[in-house]
């Protein structure tokens, strides 16, 4: 007599729950140990000297008075680098130790290790460096036109990428144009650069303990600079603070790794927040031109831009930012036609590389505030010339590329309107004495504002992005299932930096497998790659590769307990915690089931191969694409330029929810990035220097400055996707942005005022000055 | 590095005498910083003031309508009854240092002690026309805190001599702070301003923060602006007020940097002066 279970009730810790996160209550309660926290005993310091010049030819480099300093252990420089002498994610351009030239202000020239960090430092001091500096090329528009001499031997051009597709020339009833200017904006993540590094003995391979983004990617980089094969250097997951793009990159790892091979001696390395901004690439600043055109209705005929991306000192990703940015010029809208030319250029600012948003957050400032403009000669509301342009399943873009996944780019606008506006007004509810609550105006704790001083403006963005890597890269994952009695282990190599991969593992791991114990092995080399966690890939290719590891174990437990039981494996099924037989009454659990067993299953994922663009910019470059409407309620300040967002609510394309308070969580951290892009994030540079290299005067948003977020999931689970499921992380923080600051200028206009605000972030004198 | 731990004043004072460049450490808001960011290697001695309770009390004279606050006391006990009525725009100003972390360690003496002129407390102080008490190991003296305050990050304190207590008065008449920052809390100052009216004497004052090397205060405009209220109603007529925007402008002297510009911080500081005015004059509108 089988049991009829209700089908409605979740079973705790399967897919669609919300269990809580391994890592969830030590994170809380300060607890856990982050890269920032590994330390052995014995071991050294290590700290880098680093160029205070953007761009001069190093004449000499004097060692000797860092030697005398009693407790320096090394001193190393290019002339110690025993493998390669570059590395970078795309071209091998960017030196382990600058030799010959320093580009940047904070390329790394020399490392020393001592035995404590403050030797370390004042090595640092006694190393004597003679520069001859040289004029810096600091101007994007300069090295396209050829008017620098060449500042690295691959060029000042990292590369050139056009884009015509259809008839570039048509035209409509409506053209509007502008251009629009992106800042550089940090990733900021609170977890600072940290490893330790523990040579072997014999010191011919190395064991690196670190936060990164991608184990595999740094132990190829790491070994071919330290010029040993890859199997000598083990990597292994630290706790991760956060990284949003900034720890794809190498930064400290082949200087720890060099110094403990040296010396024989674990050593370790940790940046603080002035080096952390000098030691990791940024998101790129950009200026793009666009010209829309479109029929008296507002229907789209042709998107003409221009893009040009400040790639800083070395190539790191920029190519493929580039990439990005322009196939992404039209939008989440239908548009037949278009023209685009795009530079990802090199100049003697800090390098720009990944962040949240890759590319595509720069063309969505662009693209929706001309779609506000187009709105505005239109004679239209902006969310109907959303609507009425709106991308559906099968339209193309401009590379030619059919979007062939789920696209509920409509049904996105329709559900962020259906969300309610806040309901309290300007400066809230009042205080119990009457008077307003000025932490609910703009200026906040400054009192700078009086209620009458506010006006409110409502701003929407809509975005889409590409998820996984594009233009041919197999960016596979890599996962193994092993059970045993009932509990499952999971082994991967996916770096979990916080987004909570390890908990929807788990959850896929319950949910396929039937049971209800999952062990997580160490994060590190000893599995195959599981590819970057970035361009919002890993819920889709990690777990593809976790889901399809549990099923190639379930299919060894199904011809276990078929051979026992003499019945076709075919006919089995889990069914919440137990295996039963679709066609008769065996029902056992999956613990006992799997009693004695040792099933263990090594499965590689892959996407569907991608293509090259050609000269003209067609091609099926891109593995997939998600999509999300914000619409920003803001009140502003028009006087002193000061604003306060209010509200956003967002309605996102996410395919199937997993783990629905991960996916929130996700889509409000990524609203705090875009708001933070919008109105305040923007690493300052003056002649090649940074200027804010710290959270004084680098500011990001406080939960002052967050408002509450309303959120409707669109599910609509993707053929494509393996578990139905898109990636979420990037889309919340690329049409925040333009909301926010669309919001900003409709506050104005009911102020009487026009402000173009065609830069981000937004600064208080762009508004009232 | 040595870190010295007196209880009482006159032992600060005593170590601070035997060595003049010592380091002197009140809540480390400002010298940790300057620490973490290699600006300042503390080598020789570092006096640190938190146990001298001498430093951290504060009283109010009723008679003398004066409140005395010890420059150990920090920002969160600036914040509290009844110092924020006794002195309302210091306890505005206080709120808008840093976070509550912040608040709890900062004080009063090291704001004025490091005299940036982004210190959230040292427009009110000014406008409130203060007197510090200075001590030493030759003695004590009193002078005006706008004397105190000389330059960016430079006071006239002689070597060997601390701050001990500053002195305000309690005045009838309405005064706040207000201060622009790119961020709603936890932001340094690009342009910050105080108005002190002193209904009384009929005179006001205001000051201004981060629109010069230190504190400025505008007679011109203050003389103007008494001039034109109407003391009976505490109201002022439009023009005025516009007048005085104008007045308070051009008494700024800011100049452009990372953090903002000379043209939006003149523009600032008259915007918050016409609302602080605005709240201090017109008739029937609450405080807020």
């Amino acid at each position: 007599m089988s049991v009829v279970e209700d089908t409605q009730t979740l079973r705790a810790g399967t897919i669609g729950d919300s269990p809580a996160r391994p890592d969830g209550i030590s994170k809380v309660q300060g607890g856990y140990a982050f890269s920032s926290d590994l330390s052995a005993d014995g071991c050294l310091f290590g700290a880098t000297l680093r160029s205070p010049y953007p761009y001069a030819r190093i004449v000499s480099i004097d060692q000797s008075a860092a030697w005398k300093i009693s407790g320096v252990e090394a001193v190393i420089t290019a002339d110690d680098v025993p493998g390669q002498l570059t590395y970078g994610l795309i071209s091998q351009d960017q030196p382990v130790f600058a030799s010959d030239v320093v580009r940047y202000v904070g390329e790394p020239v020399a490392a020393v290790a001592a035995l404590d960090p403050e030797t370390a430092r004042r090595a640092l001091d006694a190393i004597v460096v003679e520069y001859d500096e040289r004029s810096p090329l600091l101007d994007p528009e300069t090295a396209i036109a050829e008017g620098h001499e060449l500042i690295h031997p691959d060029g000042n051009l990292i590369r050139h990428q056009r884009i015509v597709h259809g008839n570039p020339d048509a035209s409509g009833a409506v053209v509007v144009e502008g251009t629009y200017e992106i800042g550089m904006q940090d990733q900021a993540f609170l977890g600072l650069e940290a490893a330790i590094a523990y040579p072997d003995p014999g010191a011919d391979g190395v064991e690196l303990h670190l936060a990164t983004q991608w184990l595999h990617e740094d132990q190829g980089q790491i070994a071919a600079c330290l010029g040993v094969s890859d199997d000598k250097v083990r990597l292994v997951l630290g706790g991760v603070g956060g990284a949003f793009g900034a720890r794809e990159d190498i930064s400290l790892q082949v200087h720890t790794c060099l110094l403990a091979l040296r010396l024989g001696r674990p050593v370790r390395m940790a940046y603080s927040r002035a080096e952390s901004f000098l030691g990791h690439v940024h998101r790129h600043p950009a200026t793009i031109w666009m010209r829309h055109h479109a029929d008296a209705a507002g229907t789209l005929v042709n998107v003409e831009a221009r893009f040009v991306f400040d790639g800083g000192a070395y190539a790191s990703t920029s190519s493929a930012v580039l990439v990005n940015g322009i196939t992404m010029a039209q939008g989440p809208y239908a548009c037949p036609n278009g023209q685009v030319d795009g530079y990802a250029v090199r100049t003697n600012h800090l390098p720009c590389g990944a962040m949240r948003g890759f590319g595509a957050v720069q063309a969505c400032f662009a693209y929706e505030s001309q779609m506000d403009k187009l709105a505005d000669a239109c004679g239209l509301e902006p969310q109907e010339i959303r609507v009425r342009n709106a991308m559906r399943t099968g339209d193309t873009l401009l590379t030619g590329q059919p979007v062939m996944n789920v696209a509920p780019v409509e049904e996105c606008i329709r559900e962020t309107a259906a969300l309610p506006l806040p309901d309290e007004p300007v400066g809230g509810a009042p205080l119990g004495d009457g008077s307003p609550n000025v932490m609910k105006l703009p200026g906040g704790a400054g009192r700078t504002a009086d209620t009458r001083d506010i006006v409110r403006g409502i701003g929407w963005g809509v975005s889409i992005k590409n998820l996984m890597y594009s233009e041919t890269f197999d960016d596979y994952s890599t996962a193994r299932c092993r059970l045993t009695d009932g509990v499952v282990t999971l082994k991967f190599a996916t770096a979990e930096v916080g987004q909570g991969f390890i908990t929807i593992a788990g959850q896929i791991a319950r949910t396929v497998l039937g049971v209800d114990e999952v062990v997580l092995d160490q994060i590190d080399t000893g599995v195959g790659s599981a590819g970057s966690t970035s361009a919002s890939r890993q819920t889709w290719m990690s777990g593809g590769a976790v889901d399809a590891a549990c099923r190639a174990a379930r299919e060894r437990l199904f011809e276990a307990v078929g051979r026992s039981y003499g019945i076709e494996p075919v006919r089995f099924m889990i069914d919440g915690t137990d295996v039963i037989d679709t066609a008769g009454d065996l029902r056992i659990p999956v613990s006992e089931a799997s009693a004695g067993l040792e099933i263990e299953e090594t499965v590689e994922y892959h996407h569907p191969e991608t293509e090259d663009l050609d000269e003209l910019g067609q091609g099926n470059c891109h593995t997939a694409f998600a999509f999300v409407a914000h619409r920003a309620v803001v009140d502003v300040d028009p006087e002193l330029g000061l604003v306060k967002v209010i509200q956003i609510a967002t309605a996102q394309d996410v395919g199937n929810a997993l783990n629905p308070l991960s996916v929130v969580g996700q889509i409000e951290g990524g609203i705090a990035q875009g708001l933070g892009l919008a109105v305040m994030e923007e690493i300052i540079q003056i002649d090649g220097v940074i200027r804010n290299g710290n959270f004084t005067d680098y500011l990001l948003p406080t939960f002052l400055d967050m408002p509450p977020v309303l959120t409707t999931l669109i599910e609509q689970p993707d053929p494509h996707a393996p578990l139905g499921a898109k990636g979420v992380g990037e889309p919340p923080c690329i049409s925040s942005t333009p909301a926010v600051v669309a919001a900003i200028r409709d506050a104005l206009r009911q102020a009487g005022i026009e402000k173009p605000l065609n830069r981000v972030p937004v600064r208080p004198a762009d508004i009232c000055l | 590095m040595t870190v010295a731990v007196p209880t009482t004043l006159d032992e600060a004072v005593r170590l601070f005498a035997a060595e003049p460049s010592a380091m002197l450490l009140a809540g480390g808001t400002d010298a940790m910083v300057e620490i973490n960011d290699g600006h300042r290697r503390p080598g020789g001695l570092v006096i640190a003031l938190n146990r001298v309770s001498d430093l951290r009390t504060w009283r109010h004279d009723a008679e003398r309508r004066t409140l005395t606050i010890g420059a150990g006391v920090t920002y969160s006990e600036l914040m509290q009854e009844p110092i924020a009525t006794l002195a309302p725009a210091l306890a505005d100003a206080s709120r808008t240092v840093g976070s509550p972390q912040i608040r709890n360690a900062g004080t009063l003496g090291g704001n004025l002690g490091t005299c940036s002129p982004a210190g959230d407390g040292l427009p009110v102080l000014s406008a409130l026309g203060a007197q510090v008490r200075i001590v030493s190991a030759a003695g004590e003296r009193a002078a005006s805190v706008d004397d105190v305050m000389v330059g960016v990050k430079r006071t006239s304190l002689k070597p060997g001599e601390m701050i001990a207590e500053i002195v305000l008065p309690v005045l009838d008449g309405w005064q706040g702070y207000a201060k622009v920052g790119v961020r709603n809390a936890m932001v340094i100052a690009i342009a910050s301003a105080c108005l002190v009216v002193d209904t009384d004497a009929r005179q006001l004052s205001i000051a201004l923060g981060s629109v010069g090397p230190t504190i400025v205060r505008c007679p011109e405009a203050e003389r103007q602006l008494a001039a034109a209220v109407d003391w009976a109603a505490l109201s002022v007529p439009s023009d005025a007020l516009d007048e005085f925007v104008g007045l308070v402008s051009s008494a700024s002297r800011p100049i452009t940097d990372h953090r903002s510009t000379a043209d939006y911080r003149r523009h600032a500081v008259g915007v918050l002066a016409k609302r602080l005015a605005r709240r201090a004059f017109t008739a029937g509108e609450r405080r807020s």
